[in-house]
């Protein structure tokens, strides 16, 4: 690699400023460059634009969305959907900042933790939250139910009997898995932040709080918050968890619209409504994905 | 370092040991919660895989007689959810396997000729690319479903690989556009100069270059394509086209809930991307890390 770059170092001449229209592509190249990209521009067309228009012109009866809005289960998985979103990524972010903090210190059974701190991220997500769920449910005992009777002798609640404590179960889920992802890359942040700046803190007599507020958070900010838009708008997306955690029990009530399309679309055999469930998350989504694309551009990529 | 220098002249104070050693005890208790947290469901996987067929419903946290069998079973295709595992196997391998080289084709293809030929309003293709992302792959599930038929690629393997490349395909252009930044513009227009098409440019030239980047967005593709679940149930029904994770949620259609054979064939399944995450794991999150605190 490094000599490949040296000897672009050795051919790092550039031509003399060609008058308007010259640096463009001519005859065989120009050919050669729409080759290159037509099988892209034929797969975008193919399964992505028009799925999309489809997508739109099935959702695009008003009367969908008159039934959607009148549908109470609809409104519980909208709500719980914010919830779930709000709550998870926050809570994985902020948890993925402090970690990333601990994990920079030099100790080896750090590094050794760090190896089993990533475990839930490379599961894939079905086995994974399966596994959850098993350990949750009640009616026959579950890991941790069985766990707080043996150590404590209480009797753990049914976890799936209640709405808000089945979608508090699916955030737990999604936070334990996705955690690990962001604090990797809010401690490959940290530890791109030059130690002379530390070391200046230090000469200056700053305190860990004034190191993490005056250096590490001004320098980690822009990552922290790319990071929480894409991570929001994963999990925006994100069906595994409640689909395999909660299920959306008991009776709907701890569904979020991913799932409840399914539903929609599979047990009430009403896919249009189920399109048009999805496409009423669009005012949300739309501003963050403009956001994350401005942001991604200033951005660069080092591998 | 001058610092060490300085520690080792004085003796230190107590005081100072003594805060010292309690943090590392605070940080040493806290590493011990972290493992639990971590290793909780995954320890579940594994206590609930090693039951005895009929035993899973108990009360013990670890299982009275752990037996192997249940691997056994999956192994031997010794159930009838499991019957085909072996073929559903193959076609996760499959799927993963045409997803990756052609993800890496047509996004190494699409970035050549945005990026280094500098095509016209190129740009314009690799922002709409990242379009795909704007409506989440699972709200595009039920549309892409008609579409498929259509097609006429219902029940049919090249479906799922269809529906991955093109939300594993954005992304990667994204990658190499921004990783060829840091190829110098001049090697392929020397290599030009000397005669080569912009097909030799492009093989000798920018894939070779492009190799970490290659590798890392090959592996988010395999991975990909190995662990999405939606798009591999809704677009393939019967048993022989199944993938892995969609004959896995078929357990929990069943009364019986041979839970031991779930978790075992979970954990055979999981095998593959934890090893290629750790193998790579240096990798998987470069796409974001680095750099980002300049921004």
């Amino acid at each position: 690699m490094t000599e490949v770059v040296a000897a672009g170092r050795l051919v790092a001449w550039r031509w003399p400023r060609l008058p308007r229209g010259h640096g463009r592509l001519h005859g065989a190249d120009l050919r050669w460059s729409i080759a290159f990209v037509a099988p892209y521009a034929a797969l975008f067309a193919a399964f992505a634009v028009y799925p999309m228009i489809y997508a739109l012109w099935m959702g695009s009866d008003p009367a969908l969305f008159a039934e959607l809005f009148s549908d109470p289960r609809y409104l519980r998985a909208a709500i719980n959907t914010v919830l779930f979103v709000g709550f998870a990524v926050n809570l994985q972010m902020v948890a993925a900042l402090f970690l990333s903090g601990f994990f920079m210190r030099r100790r080896w059974w750090i590094k050794a933790l760090l190896v089993i701190y990533i475990l839930p991220w490379t599961l894939p997500a079905a086995p994974a939250y399966l596994s959850f769920h098993w350990m949750l449910v009640a009616y026959p005992q579950g890991l941790l139910n069985n766990l707080a009777a043996a150590l404590f002798g209480i009797e753990g609640p049914f976890w799936f009997n209640h709405g808000w404590l089945a979608l508090a179960c699916d955030i737990v889920a999604d936070v334990w898995k996705w955690l690990p992802l962001w604090t990797l890359i809010l401690l490959g942040g940290r530890m791109a932040i030059p130690q002379d700046l530390y070391d200046a803190a230090d000469v200056d007599g700053a305190s860990a709080w004034q190191r993490f507020a005056y250096v590490t958070m001004p320098l980690l900010a822009s990552l922290y918050v790319v990071s929480t838009l894409i991570s929001a708008i994963w999990t925006f997306g994100d069906y595994s968890p409640v689909l395999f955690v909660s299920a959306g029990t008991p009776a709907f009530e701890s569904e979020v619209v991913s799932t409840l399309g399914f539903h929609y679309a599979l047990d009430f055999a009403n896919p249009p409504l189920a399109v048009a469930a999805g496409l009423s998350l669009l005012p949300l989504l739309v501003p963050l994905m403009i956001l994350v694309i401005r942001r991604l551009q200033r951005i660069e990529v080092q591998l | 370092m001058s610092t060490v220098a300085l520690h080792g002249r004085a003796p230190r104070r107590p005081r100072y040991r003594l805060r010292r050693n309690l943090t590392e005890a605070a940080a040493i208790a806290f590493a011990l919660v972290l493992m639990v947290w971590t290793l909780a469901p995954i320890y579940n996987m594994v206590a609930v895989s090693l039951e005895r067929h009929g035993d899973v419903f108990t009360n013990n946290v670890w299982p009275e007689h752990p037996t192997l069998n249940g691997f056994w079973i999956v192994l031997s295709e010794g159930y009838w959810y499991l019957q085909y595992f072996w073929h559903q196997f193959g076609n996760s391998l499959y799927i993963g396997a045409a997803t990756t080289f052609i993800t890496l084709l047509i996004g190494s293809l699409a970035s050549f000729s945005i990026g280094r030929m500098r095509l016209k309003k190129g740009w314009i293709i690799s922002n709409a690319a990242l379009l795909t992302y704007v409506i989440p792959a699972s709200f595009l599930a039920i549309p892409f479903y008609s579409i498929m038929i259509k097609y006429g690629l219902a029940n049919n393997l090249w479906a799922v690989i269809f529906a991955e490349v093109t939300f594993a395909t954005p992304y990667a252009i994204f990658i190499f556009q921004q990783y060829g930044v840091s190829i110098p513009i001049e090697l392929d227009e020397a290599a030009r100069i000397d005669g080569a098409s912009p097909l030799q440019v492009y093989l000798r030239i920018y894939l070779p270059l492009m190799a970490p980047a290659l590798v890392a967005v090959g592996t988010y593709a395999l991975l990909l394509a190995w662990n999405e679940y939606l798009y591999q149930f809704m677009l393939l029904s019967s048993t022989r086209s199944m993938t892995v994770p969609v004959a896995l949620a078929q357990f929990l259609n069943s009364d019986e809930a041979p839970w031991n054979y779930m978790m075992a064939t979970a954990i055979i399944y999981a095998i593959p991307p934890v090893a290629i995450y750790y193998a790579f794991r240096r990798r998987m999150t470069a796409g974001l890390t680095m750099g980002g605190v300049k921004g």
